[in-house]
């Protein structure tokens, strides 16, 4: 039990499970799958499809925050991403031909891959702070979705475009499918080369890595090209699902979201060892959050407080500090003398 | 100058008790200080140093035994209870706002007010009559950070002047202080003591504790050995306390130093014209085959920033090098270890470790990165390579998935070592490799340059102690003011003469 509990997954686990089982208690259909023409229905596959456009973004987080770094442009991205694939679709003669599609999506992840390279080159080659120089294509990112739709809200037809988000394969929908591959693909590119512990080790100690021969430039780059990519890929799953190019409200405020997943899934925002688990568990934490407080009719305008209310609440769970502030007062009522201590640092 | 224990403890610990988990920190340790003595406490890395000055400055929670300050007894239940009790501590890494100014720093929280008003010049005025006391005349209004470490030593130590402490902790003050800086240092511990402070001081240099101590406290895995009047303990006997065993095998190694190295071969690395701008004058040096080449000068003599340049962790601005005979391009540390040359820092923990990896991560991460991130080194190909390197350096404790941070500084310095050899360098650069590591570690790291010399490595090794560059190098480069002022055959010199060269080759840079 004593290592379960020391599992470094063990708290945004019991997390989740736990609002998992609020929603159950208080709505004992939120775990229910219901089928219908050979297709799932119910809260948990509302859940698994929705937070496809922020599991994809939360991935690219990760590991932009594991080279010390952080990634703000990343909603305006997927309203690029967004904005130019549909204004593909809508100039093509034939919005149904699925290769017109694909040419489409090719393009907009081109795109925030090349957006992503220009953040990666700012921070790695520049020597920008991080968050200041994602801050130019959060702010500039929607000004450029916005040029290239004209300013106006894109709006198409087009089946093969509107089966990624709302489709399904197999009963299950297909933007799920498409979260999986992406979880899959990031977690074979990061642990089953050495890329992930070269990132961790560059986010660890810069310059003790460059001392080591590291190609700490190239890293850090590929990582901001790496989250471009996925918030592309985002973007159209998000303008898939309204059918629209947005370019105001897509991916308004995920970078939030996103952040608040891979700090959820206990990858430390000082960068360094991360968690994709973790960030997958995160995910579906504020997924499930969102879902919970549609549910529970939490009007829109106070819908922020109780979102940040239950996010403290998780927060303060997860905190080492707190836990054993509650287990010295534990103690102190049960009076059992303790043999452990925290920081267990062999110190000379 | 206190003479025997009729002076009153100021601090009396008794029967001091920490365990951590698995490892029993200090087990029932008895220290006393008493006022107006310098009281040093030794011990290798992992004795329990460091754990009983946390446990005297509130740190870290006692689980057994008792603290008395000034007969009175207390429980620290964090460091500002320590604080409270007189008890100032300065650390090795300085803990103060480089970014704030001298003044600020040596007022923090005792700002002299009027009407509840910060009164700037007053403060200030203040500040520098604390900083004189301690022979520190510097503009209070600069930033501190512009200060040298020795300097903002000095600061720390006044502010711990200014909140009336009774008991100075210093631990590892010296570590990054070149000579004249540790003999200030030392005018003011000395002076400080004849004021009535305790002091109690924590170093790893064993010149240092003979030249400032009045009493020494050896401690041992966790354990007391015993205390000393420092007059009547011998400089054999006190390691011997610290280790446990007399140390003889140090002496086998001089014969590294008298080995014949072949110069007319085609050397390893051969610098020419190599300098930058502001940093270094430009100079030559080359390595062959098998050869220790010892930098001897002091601290801030251009060791650090030669070797540097050689290993293209700074750009040279002027200059080639050849490798092997060849023209060699080396502007970055790749270009380097591309050409075989490996380099481990002074700095362990800044620019050497990666302090959140484990062990066998940090050892492998020199091939890893060598061979790209797509050629991921495999789990049984991993494992082999760290078995073998963590016996082969004693690597403690034995255990390749613990976080390296977590080790002491010996064994983190064993880790760097293994690292580089695991990429079979042909030339490996170590600079103060063995400082702040304790004797059996540094002796480890010794008999291993020594034997990986022999089989022909060649080696570049910068020390502060020059009995260790003696002991291993054939051949010392000696540096001062930026640049190369000469050689030396080690085989036929002592310490005095290396010392004795320095000085005499100008004055201008002793005063």
């Amino acid at each position: 039990m004593k290592r379960v509990v020391k599992h470094r997954l063990f708290w945004p686990i019991a997390a989740l499970v736990a609002l998992v089982a609020v929603n159950t208690i208080s709505r004992p259909a939120f775990l229910s799958v219901t089928v219908q023409d050979g297709q799932f229905y119910g809260s948990v596959i509302d859940i698994l499809r929705n937070s496809a456009p922020l599991m994809l973004v939360a991935l690219g987080m990760t590991i932009v925050i594991s080279t010390r770094g952080i990634d703000l442009s990343v909603g305006a991205l997927m309203a690029v991403s967004g904005a130019v694939s549909l204004t593909i679709i809508e100039a093509s003669p034939d919005p149904e031909n699925l290769g017109v599609v694909l040419v489409a999506i090719g393009a907009g992840v081109l795109t925030t891959l090349f957006l992503g390279a220009w953040n990666g080159f700012l921070v790695a080659v520049l020597g920008i702070q991080p968050i200041i120089a994602t801050l130019v294509l959060m702010l500039a990112g929607r000004g450029i979705a916005l040029l290239v739709t004209g300013g106006f809200i894109t709006t198409i037809n087009s089946t093969p475009y509107q089966f990624m988000a709302q489709g399904s394969v197999f009963g299950l929908p297909f933007a799920f499918y498409v979260s999986i591959a992406a979880v899959a693909i990031v977690a074979l590119v990061e642990r089953r080369t050495a890329l992930g512990v070269l990132t961790e080790a560059v986010g660890i100690n810069p310059e003790a890595s460059r001392l080591a021969g590291v190609r700490s430039r190239g890293i850090v780059w590929g990582a901001y090209a790496a989250s471009g990519v996925l918030a592309g890929f985002a973007g159209i799953l998000y303008s898939s699902n309204i059918m629209a190019a947005d370019a105001n409200a897509a991916g308004l405020y995920i970078e939030l979201d996103a952040i608040l997943a891979v700090v959820l899934g206990g990858t430390s925002l000082a960068g360094g060892k991360f968690s994709l688990a973790g960030t997958v568990i995160g995910v579906f934490t504020i997924q499930t959050l969102k879902s919970t407080i549609t549910f529970l009719g939490v009007p829109p305008a106070v819908s922020p407080v109780f979102m940040a209310a239950v996010v403290i609440v998780v927060v303060l769970v997860q905190s080492r500090r707190v836990r054993e502030g509650f287990a010295r007062i534990g103690k102190a009522l049960s009076r059992t003398p303790s043999q452990t201590r925290p920081d267990a640092e062999v110190a000379s | 100058m206190p003479t025997d224990t009729e002076v009153q403890p100021v601090v009396e610990m008794r029967g001091i008790t920490i365990q951590f988990p698995g490892v029993l920190a200090l087990d029932a340790v008895d220290f006393t200080l008493r006022a107006g003595e310098v009281h040093t406490l030794m011990g290798e890395n992992g004795a329990g140093k460091s754990t009983l000055i946390k446990a005297l400055t509130g740190v870290y929670p006692i689980d057994g035994g008792t603290i008395t300050v000034a007969g009175e007894s207390r429980i620290f239940r964090g460091t500002a209870d320590a604080q409270t009790a007189g008890i100032s501590t300065v650390y090795q890494e300085i803990n103060l706002c480089t970014n704030l100014s001298v003044g600020e720093n040596v007022m923090l929280g005792h700002e002299v007010r009027t009407l509840g008003r910060i009164d700037w010049r007053a403060t200030h005025r203040e500040a520098e009559r604390y900083l004189e006391t301690l022979g520190v005349r510097i503009d209070t209004h600069s930033l501190l950070g512009s200060h040298s470490i020795a300097v903002q030593q000095l600061v720390a130590i006044s502010r711990a002047m200014v909140t009336d402490c009774t008991v100075l902790v210093l631990d590892e003050p010296t570590s990054s202080l070149d000579r004249g800086e540790v003999d200030q240092l030392f005018r003011v511990i000395r002076d400080l003591r004849d004021r009535g402070v305790a002091i109690l001081f924590v170093t790893h240099f064993l010149d240092q504790v003979y030249e400032v101590s009045d009493r020494i406290t050896v401690l041992r895995n966790g354990k007391l050995v015993g205390e000393y009047a420092a007059s009547e303990l011998s400089r054999g006997d006190l390691i011997a306390h610290m280790i446990g065993r007399a140390l003889d095998d140090l002496a086998a190694l001089s014969d590294t130093s008298r080995r014949q190295i072949d110069r007319e071969s085609v050397p390893v690395l051969r610098a020419i014209g190599v300098g930058r701008k502001g940093v270094i004058e430009p100079v030559d040096l080359d390595v062959f085959e098998g050869e220790v080449v010892g930098i001897a000068g002091l601290l801030g003599s251009g060791r650090t920033e030669l070797v540097r340049l050689v290993y293209g962790a700074d750009r040279a601005d002027s200059g080639r090098f050849e490798v092997d005979g060849g023209p060699a391009r080396i502007t970055t540390p790749r270009n380097a270890i591309d050409h075989r040359i490996a380099f481990s820092s002074e700095n362990r923990r800044e620019e050497g470790i990666i302090g959140d990896l484990t062990v066998a991560e940090n050892i492998v991460l020199g091939i890893q990165a060598r061979r790209g991130w797509l050629r991921k080194i495999s789990h049984s190909e991993q494992s082999a390579i760290v078995s073998e390197y963590m016996t082969a350096l004693d690597v403690r404790p034995a255990d390749p998935n613990r976080a390296v941070r977590n080790l002491s500084g010996g064994n983190q310095q064993k880790v760097l070592l293994a690292r580089w050899l695991a990429t079979a360098p042909e030339l490996i650069i170590l600079d103060e490799p063995t400082r702040g590591i304790d004797v059996g570690a540094k002796a480890d790291i010794q008999r291993k340059v020594a034997d990986l010399s022999a089989q022909g490595l060649a080696v570049i090794f910068i020390s502060s102690e020059l009995e260790e560059v003696l002991r291993l190098a054939q051949r010392v480069v000696v540096m001062r003011d930026r640049r190369i002022i000469g050689e030396l055959t080690s085989a036929d010199i002592e310490v005095d003469d290396v010392i004795d060269f320095i000085a005499h080759q100008g004055q201008e840079s002793m005063a």
